[in-house]
């Protein structure tokens, strides 16, 4: 009864399995440059648009799982990431690649706060990169956006949960848990035609 | 503060510090900094309130998750291992919930249903990269500059999507920080 083909979704076709030094370079590098903020947007990028290894609706839906889901919101989405890919080692992998570089690299800077915190062009070279960090999100903001605007609920949602958190400020968890299922059951597979 | 009688005590009491925290810390690290802080300051008494004002204004300069701030608490604790001991204490447990629902979320997929949970989510998903765009500007009380940097890197992204995010971040590092050296 519930046989109506997934309109969007690729078909499963047998792949060799994503090796795990490709999935921990891909996080190395995002884990390095992850000033001030996610990269989400830079995870979509490397993982639907360069290497083709999900879809966007995966990664998107990855995305709201990571902010409802505690910890931080890209290692969350790493972790999804890598889980989907190859299964717990691929978490694992994704995780400590993303946050290896990073342990690391802040207690450097800690070592060499006295020095670092005289040089003001290296804090305008970090709110820089946190800058073009949100246009990278923005851009999948606007992929995202334009994917949903061909239907009404979705579109309702979207617009709703960014009124939500990102204006009113009303707390993330009981917003998505109220527009979640609103939002599922605008698309949810009716048993004739597909709405 | 005398539970340092032993090799492992600061280790153990950095993982019951950080293990609640990080089941509870949604969003990411600015969900727990106030909490973190009565803990590490007045409790425990691991570094001064100044002291942890320094820790967090370094983690928003570094790379990393803002919860990166329990690397460094750990650091100031027991060095290095500390350090070490404290990231995964942070990071481990949020990571083995996130793997459990991925887990089930994945074992369906290809379900019609599962399908129309993803579609139903990736509106979502899409309203909070807004709104975190928003947020992170808020935070870093940025101008028309940053608004202009990050509309500029979207825009360049449309038009040529294969371009690296190197690239746009470096360009972002140089404008910004050219424009730090002139006179105010």
């Amino acid at each position: 009864m519930t046989s109506i083909p997934a309109p969007t979704s690729p078909a499963h076709t047998p792949t060799p399995p994503i090796p795990l030094s490709a999935i921990l370079k891909t996080f190395f590098w995002i884990g390095f440059f992850s000033f001030g903020g996610g990269l989400s947007g830079w995870i979509h990028r490397e993982v639907v648009q360069r290497h083709r290894w999900m879809t966007d609706d995966e990664v998107l839906a990855g995305i709201a799982l990571a902010q409802v889901l505690p910890g931080a919101n890209v290692t969350n989405l790493a972790v999804f990431v890598g889980n989907r890919l190859r299964g717990i080692p691929g978490a694992a992998v994704a995780l400590s690649a993303m946050i290896g570089g990073p342990m690391v690299l802040c207690i450097l800077v800690l070592l060499a706060y006295g020095t670092i915190s005289q040089i003001p062009v290296l804090h305008g070279a970090v709110d820089g990169v946190a800058a073009a960090a949100v246009g990278l999100n923005l851009r999948i903001g606007i992929v995202g956006a334009t994917r949903v605007v061909r239907r009404i609920g979705p579109t309702i949602a979207m617009l709703a949960t960014f009124i939500a958190v990102g204006i009113l400020h009303w707390p993330l968890v009981p917003v998505v848990l109220v527009i979640a299922p609103l939002s599922i059951a605008s698309v949810w597979p009716r048993r004739s035609a597909h709405g | 503060m005398d539970d340092n009688n032993g090799f492992f005590a600061p280790y153990l009491a950095l993982v019951a510090v950080l293990v609640p925290f990080s089941l509870v810390a949604i969003g990411g690290g600015p969900a727990i900094f106030a909490p973190l802080q009565h803990e590490s300051v007045d409790v425990r008494h691991w570094l001064s309130a100044r002291e942890f004002i320094e820790l967090f204004a370094i983690a928003r300069v570094a790379p990393g998750p803002g919860s990166m701030l329990s690397t460094l608490i750990g650091w100031k604790v027991a060095g290095w291992s500390g350090a070490l001991v404290a990231t995964l204490a942070m990071f481990v447990p949020s990571s083995i919930l996130c793997v459990g629902v991925a887990r089930v979320w994945s074992r369906y997929r290809g379900r019609a249903w599962h399908h129309a949970l993803e579609e139903g989510l990736a509106p979502i998903g899409t309203g909070l990269m807004f709104a975190g765009a928003l947020a992170i500007f808020r935070l870093a009380d940025a101008g028309p500059l940053a608004w202009g940097t990050a509309a500029a890197v979207a825009a360049m992204l449309t038009w040529r999507p294969r371009t690296h995010p190197f690239i746009l971040l470096g360009m972002g590092a140089a404008l910004f920080a050219l424009l730090s050296l002139l006179p105010a």
